[in-house]
C-alpha cells in the first residue's frame, strides 16, 4: 500500500506542478499516529486542508471554527444554514470533529491527480466561501 | 439502524476507542476475520453450487431422454395391442414400467439438486448482505478513529506554532485583506502598463479616427491615381 505522499506523487508531477488550478500550493506531512498531509494554498494560509486516509478514501478536511467561536444564541440558525448549504454546495459537505466545525470532501483512494486538484481547489473555495457566508454566527 | 444510533452515542460521548465502544470488546480485527471468513464461504458456495447446477441439468436432460424413450414405447404397445399381440405388448408395457420408476428417481433427484441450489443462493445472498454491512460499519468506525486521531496531531501541530491557532473571523479578515491587496496591485500593474506603453493614447487617437493607417492608405491611393495618369498621357 503507498503511502498518501506516495500517492499525492501524481499531483507533484503535473505539467503545472506548483500550482492547482492556478493557486500555488504546498504538501507538508504532519507527524502523528496516523498519516496526514497538510496542503497550504498560497494567499490562503490560515485555511489549509489536511488530508488523511481511512478505508480505501481519502478525506480532505479544513477547520473552520471552534463551538466556542460561534454565538451561543445564532448557534440554531447556524446549524441550520450548514445544513441548508450542505446539498448545493459542490463536492464537499459540513461535518463536526470534536470541538471543531469542517468543511470535507472525500475520494477514492486511487483518483487521478486531476480529480485530486479538482477536490483540493474546490474545497478551499468552499472553505472561504462558508467562512464568509457564516460569520455572522461567530464572534 | 441500530449501528448508526450506537456510532452517534460514542462520537458524543467523546471516547477515543470507537471500535471497542461499539463493537464488540476484541474490536474491529474480530469483525474483519468474520468478514473474511464469509467472503471464504462464498467463494466456497458458488464452486459447491456450480457442481449442484451441472448435476440439476444432467438429470434435467435424462428425463428428458427417458420421457421421449417411454412416448416410443407407449406407441410400440399401443401398435402391438392394434394386432392382438398381447405377450409383447405385456413386455413393452414391463419396460415402461421400469422407465417410469427410473423417471420417478430422476425427477426427486432433479428437485432435490433444485433445493439445494435455492438454499445455496439465499445462503450467498444472506452472506453477502452480512459482508456489506459489516464492512460499512467498519468503514464508519476506521474513519471517526482515523479522523480523530489526525485532528489530535493537527491540533498539536497546530500548538505547536508552525501554524497560528487564529478565530475563524480573523482568518477570514486577514484572507480578505490579502485578495483585496492582490486585486489592487493587479489593477495598478495594468494601469501603469497602459500608460507606459502609450497604449492608451494611441487607444483614444484610434477611437477619434485619427491615426497612421487612414494617412497611408490615402497616400498610396493617391500615388496609384499619380501612376495611372502618367501611363495613360
Amino acid at each position: 500500500m503507498n503511502s498518501l505522499l506516495e500517492k499525492l506523487e501524481s499531483v507533484l508531477q503535473m505539467p503545472d506542478a506548483g500550482t492547482m488550478n492556478g493557486m500555488d500550493y504546498e504538501f507538508n506531512p504532519i507527524p502523528g499516529e496516523v498519516e496526514v498531509v497538510q496542503v497550504t494554498f498560497k494567499d490562503r494560509e490560515e485555511c489549509p486542508i489536511y488530508l488523511t486516509e481511512s478505508n480505501s478514501q481519502m478525506i480532505c478536511i479544513c477547520y473552520l471554527w471552534r463551538d466556542d467561536e460561534v454565538i451561543a444564541e445564532k448557534r440554531t440558525e447556524m446549524l441550520e444554514s450548514m445544513l441548508d448549504m450542505n446539498i448545493p454546495m459542490p463536492l464537499s459537505a459540513f461535518g463536526r470533529i470534536g470541538e471543531w466545525y469542517a468543511i470535507f470532501g472525500a475520494l477514492d483512494q486511487h483518483s487521478t491527480a486531476s480529480s485530486i486538484i479538482k477536490e483540493l481547489t474546490v474545497l478551499s473555495d468552499n472553505a472561504i466561501d462558508a467562512l464568509d457566508a457564516m460569520s455572522e454566527y461567530l464572534n | 439502524m441500530e449501528f448508526f444510533k450506537k456510532l452517534i452515542t460514542a462520537i458524543r460521548g467523546g471516547g477515543r476507542e470507537i471500535g471497542e465502544a461499539i463493537l464488540d470488546s476484541q474490536g474491529i480485527r474480530i469483525y474483519e476475520q468474520e468478514i473474511e471468513d464469509a467472503k471464504e464461504a462464498i467463494k466456497q458456495a458458488e464452486d459447491d453450487l456450480t457442481a449442484v447446477m451441472a448435476k440439476e441439468m444432467q438429470a434435467g436432460r435424462e428425463i428428458e431422454r427417458l420421457e421421449k424413450e417411454r412416448a416410443d414405447f407407449e406407441s410400440k404397445a399401443l401398435e402391438l395391442l392394434e394386432k392382438g399381440e398381447e405377450t409383447l405388448a405385456t413386455e413393452v408395457a414391463g419396460k415402461i414400467a421400469e422407465l417410469e420408476a427410473e423417471l420417478d428417481n430422476q425427477n426427486q433427484a432433479k428437485q432435490r439438486f433444485a433445493e439445494h441450489v435455492a438454499k445455496v443462493k439465499e445462503m450467498i445472498k444472506q452472506t453477502h448482505a452480512k459482508i456489506r454491512e459489516h464492512e460499512r460499519e467498519i468503514a464508519m468506525v476506521k474513519t471517526t478513529e482515523n479522523v480523530q486521531k489526525a485532528t489530535v496531531s493537527i491540533s498539536q501541530h497546530m500548538d505547536g506554532g508552525s501554524s497560528k491557532m487564529v478565530a475563524a473571523k480573523e482568518s477570514l479578515e486577514r484572507i480578505k485583506q490579502r485578495q483585496q491587496d492582490k486585486s489592487d496591485r493587479m489593477s495598478a500593474a495594468e494601469t501603469l502598463r497602459a500608460e507606459l506603453s502609450g497604449a492608451s493614447l494611441e487607444e483614444k487617437l484610434k477611437a477619434a479616427g485619427v491615426g497612421d493607417n487612414d494617412d497611408r492608405q490615402k497616400q498610396v491611393l493617391a500615388r496609384l491615381k499619380a501612376k495611372q495618369q502618367d501611363s495613360s498621357s
